[in-house]
């Protein structure tokens, strides 16, 4: 016994799901089955017509079965309906069956529809319309294009989301779509003669086309392997691929084998020197620090500067009685060219804040002016200077000191430690003590408050954050005139 | 000067410039009957040129007129080519008439430095402005964004704009000084620095509120040029790895330096690198997708093996590693089997979850079966020790010489 089950259109997915859904109720083995969509040409055998399932007793499958059933319904392959009542089967009997990449008919399946997802890619692509006057006088696009298979429904909501504003038609020896600015309509095919020929613009494109192609790096089997031959003879520039693939042997040797031509005569207008940001601060400083600043912004005095973004200098008033010195910028600091903006930085601010100081009446800074990082991939993983690093930056801080002239130096964590007072020394060993510094200034010395961020364990990050907030308020009361108010 | 010939003068000035994606953006589209154009996250090349060359936006510059004078540019300013400047006007118009005969995917914008870099970035800003606000397009819009231009300019290059780059031009500041004198390495990568800054805040404000304004939601990228000063491959791909890292960059284009009509003294005057700028893309791909270092891919010489692709030049190198069971190797290894891209990985975890993957599937992985076999088993193939440790295997994986590339 073998049954005719008859679809309304190539892409009838809604009658072939009916069919099949009672088919593989009835158990009805996929030999047994002749699929047929209706006006086309029948096969020799006539089959018994199936009685119209009308089983409402339904069964589910994964969502992921459906979607790749939509598409590879639209594959020209008159084996299509078969394939997916035999795939649908196989779901039935194993419900993750589609994991299996492997499998000979998941995988002949998957190769449909990737197929078909590649000709609806490519309609989207190589659709050119022709802009026509409509008999209102307004303009109308019409394209004719030559799908390899069912996917004129499939691709058309495409346009109608990027062309709503337009009336287009995109015709087909299959199938036609209109858009009126409304609605969307499917119509039968029509001959290639049905649509226009040109389009003025046509002329503007191929100018476009050969010249964005350099003729130095031919490469036509890419060319041809994105874009198949099959597809030129809708294209309004491909008449232009033989002249240019001719010609570019030639026209390249040429640039080769030209002598340098003299520099123009008169060239365009020289380019102004101070172009950069730090050439202008160059121009506009007025205070010694703000030299130094400028100086610094071309730092070359260790190789650090290369891969950073940018020299990261200290900031705050111009005579502060305080100076904070940390290590060196992080990654926010080294983006912003600000000291202390990155998480250390938001956790210094709030510990300055319960402290009772102001950060707008200090001064900070960092021992060293580069970001020293190592990528890995999307981040920048900080690494710590070495001796001949702070000791190449040393000169920056000491200008500042110098300048800045404050009572107090307060040094957050041993790198600092070792820049102000010149040789390498614990952080233990020195934190609850006042110290001098070489330009005679007092120093104390704390822990660096992205040390707080990384003790891991809870309890004792609270502990060491309060010691921090505490020796913050030391300098409060060493200096009471960085307090708030 | 007409439409046309300004279309001819600028769209060869922009040709250099490799980048021509439209991909990675939000989605957005017109059905509403506003305005024209959508962008649906996947990028569309409407037509290829015969250099291989995807053409997806309309690439040109607004003016070539330059006061810089960069030796490997065409329009530099010593340059002896014909000049040329669109009206904001005439690009607004190309790229709607373009657009909606679906030749594009949108516009490409950028310029030769005139007047100042404000100046510069002001007139690109006014197109995109100009098209998205006057026009209501929706398609992709990529600019050019100028070194050290205005914080507001940029800002408002990011609301219009899908993409922003800018290009490094070249790995080492040094290579940058010689033939871009008037370029400032510092500028660029505070600019870049400034971008990623921008893109961030951007991405956390919109979390907060679909209304937060946008910026450039498909990132900013740049691009290397590759052959013309002498910088080694395992410099260029330092450089990138330092890109990608400090600024989060979507893409590092790597452009052979090819020959130019006029050229300036002092450059290598030959066909492009070719084969070296696919090496080095292959080399950028393994570092962002396959967990593979500069340090293993690079060698100590400097420079990629040009016959042999760089994964398949690290296996060779670490046979002691393979051949691997395939039915039991972790991602991160299998990532490492020549032959094998993210998508056949996948697909063999996947599958070997139900049943053991054999010889006879690979080929329905779509696979270079040759070229995996040697590196891995299965349970019906087990590659040979010999062949495994011999110099042979090199020549039997090296592809065959490349034919010139001739007739149609």
């Amino acid at each position: 016994m073998s049954y005719l089950a008859e679809l309304a259109s190539p892409v009838d997915l809604e009658g072939w799901r009916r069919w099949a859904r009672a088919f593989a109720l009835a158990g009805t083995p996929g030999e047994a089955i002749e699929w047929r969509v209706a006006g086309e040409a029948a096969g020799l055998f006539q089959p018994e017509p199936a009685p119209l399932p009308g089983a409402e007793a339904g069964f589910s499958v994964p969502r992921r079965f459906l979607q790749l059933a939509e598409t590879a319904i639209c594959h020209r392959d008159p084996e299509r309906f078969a394939l997916l009542y035999a795939l649908l089967q196989a779901v039935l009997r194993q419900r993750d069956v589609l994991a299996v990449a492997i499998d000979p008919l998941v995988a002949r399946v998957a190769g449909m529809a990737k197929a078909v997802r590649r000709d609806i890619h490519k309609m989207h692509a190589f659709v050119r319309f022709r802009a026509i006057e409509a008999e209102d006088g307004g303009q109308q696009f019409i394209a004719w294009f030559e799908p390899e298979h069912h996917i004129v429904e499939a691709a058309a909501p495409f346009f109608q989301r990027r062309f709503a504003a337009m009336r287009w038609s995109i015709l087909t020896s299959e199938r036609s779509v209109h858009w009126d600015g409304a609605e969307l309509s499917f119509a039968g095919g029509v001959p290639r003669s049905a649509a226009p020929s040109e389009d003025a613009l046509e002329e503007l494109w191929r100018s476009y086309y050969a010249a964005i192609f350099n003729p130095a790096r031919l490469k036509v089997q890419a060319m041809r392997s994105e874009m198949p031959e099959k597809y030129w003879k809708n294209l309004p520039e491909a008449r232009l691929i033989r002249p240019l693939v001719e010609s570019a042997e030639r026209r390249a040797r040429e640039m080769v084998a030209a002598v340098p031509a003299l520099p123009n005569p008169q060239p365009q207008r020289p380019a102004m020197q101070p172009l950069g940001a730090s050439a202008m601060a160059d121009a506009q400083a007025v205070t010694r620090l703000e030299e130094l600043r400028a100086e610094a912004a071309g730092c070359r005095n260790c190789p650090l500067w290369a891969p950073a973004t940018q020299t990261v200098f200290g900031e705050g008033p111009e005579h502060a009685s305080v100076v904070f010195v940390g290590e060196q910028p992080g990654d926010s600091e080294d983006l912003k060219g600000r000291p202390f903006v990155g998480p250390a930085g938001q956790l210094f601010d709030r510990a300055l804040g319960e402290a009772g100081l102001d950060r707008q009446k200090v001064y900070v800074t960092n021992a060293v002016k580069h970001f020293k990082f190592e990528p890995r991939g999307k981040r920048r993983i900080h690494q710590k200077p070495n001796a001949g690093e702070i000791r190449a930056c040393r000169p920056w801080l000491t200008g500042e000191l110098a300048t800045i002239r404050p009572k107090l130096v307060v040094a957050l964590g041993a790198t600092a430690v070792q820049s102000l007072i010149g040789k390498a020394t614990s952080l233990r060993s020195v934190r609850g003590q006042v110290l001098k510094t070489d330009n005679d200034a007092e120093m104390m010395a704390t822990v660096h408050p992205s040390y707080l961020l990384r003790v891991p364990d809870e309890a004792l990050r609270a502990s060491e954050y309060a010691k921090f907030v505490e020796d913050l308020r030391l300098v409060g009361e060493h200096d009471p005139s960085v307090r708030m108010g | 000067m007409d439409v046309q010939s300004k279309l001819e003068i600028l769209a060869d000035a922009a040709k250099y410039d490799a980048s021509c994606a439209s991909s990675g953006t939000e989605k957005r589209h017109s059905a509403d009957g506003k305005g024209i154009g959508s962008t649906e996250g996947m990028g569309i090349c409407h037509s290829y040129a015969p250099d291989g060359r995807c053409i997806s936006l309309l690439k040109i510059l607004l003016t070539n007129a330059c006061m810089f004078d960069c030796r490997y540019c065409i329009n530099r300013s010593s340059s002896n080519v014909r000049r040329a400047r669109f009206t904001v006007r005439e690009v607004v118009d190309l790229t709607l008439d373009f657009y909606k005969r679906n030749y594009i995917e949108g516009l490409f914008l950028s310029s030769g430095i005139i007047r100042s870099p404000d100046y510069t970035m002001e007139q690109l800003v006014l197109v995109a402005r100009t098209l998205r606000v006057g026009h209501g397009f929706r398609g992709y819009i990529h600019l050019k964004t100028i070194p050290d231009a205005a914080p507001e300019l940029v800002a408002e290059a990011g609301l219009h704009a899908d993409r922003l780059s800018i290009n490094i031009e070249l790995p080492t500041e040094t290579g940058l000084k010689t033939l871009a004198p008037e370029k400032d390495v510092r500028a660029i990568r505070r600019t870049m620095g400034d971008l990623r800054v921008r893109l961030e805040e951007a991405t956390e404000e919109k979390r907060r509120s679909v209304r937060a304004p946008r910026f450039a939601p498909a990132g900013q990228s740049t691009q290397m040029i590759v052959g013309a000063d002498g910088a080694s491959d395992r410099t260029i791909l330092d450089t990138s790895a330092n890109l990608y890292g400090s600024y989060r960059l979507k893409r590092v284009y790597y452009s052979a330096f090819s020959p130019i009509p006029d050229a300036s003294a002092g450059l290598p005057l030959a066909a492009p690198p070719l084969l070296r700028e696919h090496r080095l893309y292959q080399a950028d791909w393994l570092l962002r997708f396959y967990g593979f270092t500069v340090d293993e891919i690079a060698p100590a010489s400097g420079m990629l093996p040009l016959d042999i692709d760089p994964k398949l030049a690290w296996a060779l190198q670490h046979r002691d590693r393979f051949p691997l069971d395939l039915n039991r190797a972790s991602r991160e290894e299998l990532l490492r089997v020549p032959g094998l891209g993210t998508k056949s990985v996948e697909r063999i975890l996947s599958a070997r979850r139900f049943r053991l993957v054999r010889s006879d599937d690979l080929a329905r992985l779509r696979v270079p079966v040759g070229k995996v076999l040697p590196f891995v088993v299965l349970p019906d193939h087990r590659p040979a020790t010999r062949l495994l440790d011999g110099e042979r295997l090199v020549e039997r994986l090296r592809p065959p010489a490349r034919q010139l590339e001739l007739a149609l």
